[in-house]
């Protein structure tokens, strides 16, 4: 059910770890940052997230030292890098931000090959290696290689950002609000593909945003932070919205948790079904002949690269007097098998007869989904997180009963630490 | 019947000496503008990061753009002498005001979260300032550079009062003629030459921005 937090055999990621790292900036008496703590694992995503000022972004740039740490150790795969050379550190450690931060001045090509041509990789290789990461990201290396940034929509910037932050494959990668000056449909696209990429490469991803439901989606784990980078709560997204630490975080979860827990679940996470498909290059009387004979009374026809176009059901082509053109109904949603469920409901509850069709990486169909799977697989999802809630809770009421035990002893740690928060 | 000769019959019985004068012109104007170019931007890059460094170096440079350049020629003429050194050193101070101006404003108007992603892919200090600010930057230090040479132009036509090359000779030999059968042709052709000259130099610069500044930038 819940997203996979070890990473696999091929984990590409290091692990990071943050020891009462401090920022203090000059002329100011409060530091920014007051000792964090935390350990990243390899492999991992996790998402600082917190009202904005809070000291998000100055810890993430602390990570590649672009804003240096007056105090603490950062350490990458176990080395400590907290003195080593700046521009050594930031070459192992993909860095994305909001505006994409393209150089104007390069195409898309130069931009992406920018970090393999600073660690010497040859001509070749990189050329290799652009279309290879331009195909990662979902552009076309054809139409976008030669493309200016400017040429671009906002979307489609970000994803150069992307490529270009991955271009060198650092195990390391750290965005600071990637994705938060893009429409919300453009976002969404983003964040899924980001899921998808991450499920392709496991880097280890430290990710800013200042929108909850953004780190449901994306985060492996969460670090819901409050001023001064203090860590409220650093747990998985289903026991952040289950058990939520306190007041602050459970006012960062805001309203309608149960809804947010479908943000939870992909569409790979439940049943795909098939339905009996047929392409438009396909005869007309095959088509015909499958809607008559088949078990279903209705086709996805699949446009030339296999993308869902329509629905046809039974009688739609006799009306249409045999013309593929004009029968049926076009497909107007589809979702990806990194949609979240709540994507996938939405695309149901919309649809007239129920169901979404489910594509891949190039939109190319391969299933479907429909209300019944999606209710029952909510149901079981919510059961599921009940049991655990009341578990915890029990775990909870133990360990509470010991501290005031060891309390009543004069050797009780104060409760709700920030350390003691980090470890949850 | 005019005294005067006619401005066609004197341009075909001097175009040797106006050529060689145009010549002496541009080259002088040239040469300066690549030591001021050169200069000017080594000023940009050295003082743009530091607000006060900054604000003095464009104070200083428009200071001496409010000495007028006969004066600045006369100052000069005691120190480096006569001939072509005062023309030289006139015309690079006059240069550097617009270039220092436009490399400062250039530089500091490169957004700041490109520098930001710049040093986060790890660019080092000097890419970040060669691949990335000037390249930026280069459109405004290249309408500096125009602005700067049409000044040159006229300014450079002063350097004669000091013996210096170029067409101001033929201009000053005019106004000290008036009256004479050329007078008024030879101020006529100096300055006519200086516009020219100003014209051809504006179409190189054209050209040379269409070729230098990337497509991704160029408005
Ligand atoms: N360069 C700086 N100089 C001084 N104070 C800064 C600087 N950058 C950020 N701050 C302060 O540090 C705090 C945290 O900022 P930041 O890390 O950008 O927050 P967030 O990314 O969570 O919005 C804010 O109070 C901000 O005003
Ligand atoms: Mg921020």
């Amino acid at each position: 059910m819940s997203e996979p937090t070890a990473p696999g055999a091929a984990a590409s990621g290091a692990t990071i770890e943050l020891e009462n790292l401090t920022k203090r900036y000059p002329g100011s008496p409060e530091p920014a940052v007051d000792s964090v703590s935390m350990e990243i694992g390899a492999g991992e995503t996790v998402i600082f997230v917190g009202p904005s000022g809070c000291g998000k972004s100055t810890t993430l740039k602390m990570i590649n030292r672009l804003i240096e740490p007056t105090g603490g150790r950062i350490r990458i795969n176990g080395e400590d890098v907290t003195d080593i050379d700046p521009v050594k550190l930031r070459r192992k450690v993909g860095y994305a931000i909001q505006s994409s931060g393209l150089f104007p001045h390069m195409t898309v090509a130069q931009n992406i090959a920018l970090v393999p041509k600073m660690i010497g990789w040859g001509k070749a290789r990189i050329r290799s290696r652009v279309e290879e990461m331009l195909d990662l990201v979902g552009l076309d290396p054809g139409e976008f290689h030669d493309r200016y940034p400017r040429q671009l929509s906002g979307g489609q910037q970000q994803r150069v950002g992307v490529a270009r932050a991955l271009a060198a494959d650092p195990p390391v990668l750290l965005m600071d609000e990637p994705f938060g000056a893009v429409d919300p449909i453009t976002r969404d696209h983003l964040q899924d593909e980001l899921i998808r990429l991450q499920s392709e490469l496991h880097k280890t991803i430290v990710f800013v945003t200042h929108d909850f439901d953004e780190a449901i989606k994306l985060g492996d784990r969460i670090a819901v932070l409050r001023e001064r980078s203090h860590i409220a709560q650093f747990d998985t997204p289903e026991a952040i919205l289950t058990n939520p630490a306190d007041d602050f975080v459970s006012g960062f979860v805001g309203a309608g948790a149960a809804l947010k827990r479908l943000n939870l679940t992909r569409v790979r996470d439940v049943e795909i079904a098939d339905v009996p498909t047929v392409t438009v290059d396909d005869p007309l009387q095959d088509i015909f002949d499958k809607l008559r004979g088949g078990t279903t009374n209705e086709l996805l026809l699949l446009d030339k690269r296999g993308r869902p176009y329509k629905w046809l059901r039974r009688g739609d082509l006799m009306r249409a007097r045999g013309s593929l053109a004009r029968a049926g109904t076009l497909v107007h949603d589809t979702v990806t098998r990194d949609a979240t469920l709540r994507d996938a409901l939405e695309a149901v509850l919309t649809d007239n007869a129920g169901r979404v069709a489910v594509t891949g990486r190039r939109g190319e169909y391969t299933g479907v989904v429909d209300m019944e799977t999606l209710l029952n697989s909510v149901h079981e999802m919510l059961e599921a997180d009940r049991l655990d809630a009341i578990e915890h809770q029990h775990d909870l009421e133990e360990q509470r009963a010991q501290l005031t035990h060891q309390e009543q002893e004069g050797a009780g740690p104060g409760p709700g630490g920030p350390g003691g928060a980090a470890r949850a | 019947m005019s005294t005067s000769v006619d401005f066609w019959d004197y341009l075909g019985t001097r175009h040797e000496q106006l050529l060689t004068d145009a010549y002496q012109h541009a080259s002088a104007v040239f040469q300066c503008m690549v030591v001021a170019t050169v200069l000017g931007v080594l000023i940009g890059v050295l003082t743009y990061r530091s607000g006060w460094a900054g604000n003095v170096a464009t104070t200083v440079t428009s200071t001496v753009l409010t000495v007028p350049s006969l004066a600045m020629i006369g100052l000069l003429i005691p120190v480096v002498g006569l001939g072509v050194a005062p023309t030289v050193v006139a015309l690079t101070l006059y240069g550097l005001l617009p270039i220092v101006r436009n490399a400062i404003v250039g530089l500091r108007g490169v957004d700041p979260t490109l520098v930001d992603a710049a040093k986060g892919i790890g660019m080092s200090r000097a890419a970040r300032l060669f691949r990335v600010e000037l390249p930026i930057a280069w459109p405004p230090i290249l309408t500096g550079i125009r602005v700067s040479t049409q000044m040159l132009m006229g300014i450079a036509a002063i350097a004669a009062y000091a013996s210096g090359p170029g067409l101001g000779n033929v201009i000053f030999r005019g106004i000290g003629s008036l009256g004479s059968r050329n007078a008024l042709n030879q101020v006529l052709a100096g300055t006519l030459g200086i516009v020219v000259l100003a014209l051809l130099f504006d179409a190189a610069y054209v050209l040379i921005g269409r070729l230098t500044i990337p497509r991704g930038i160029r408005v």
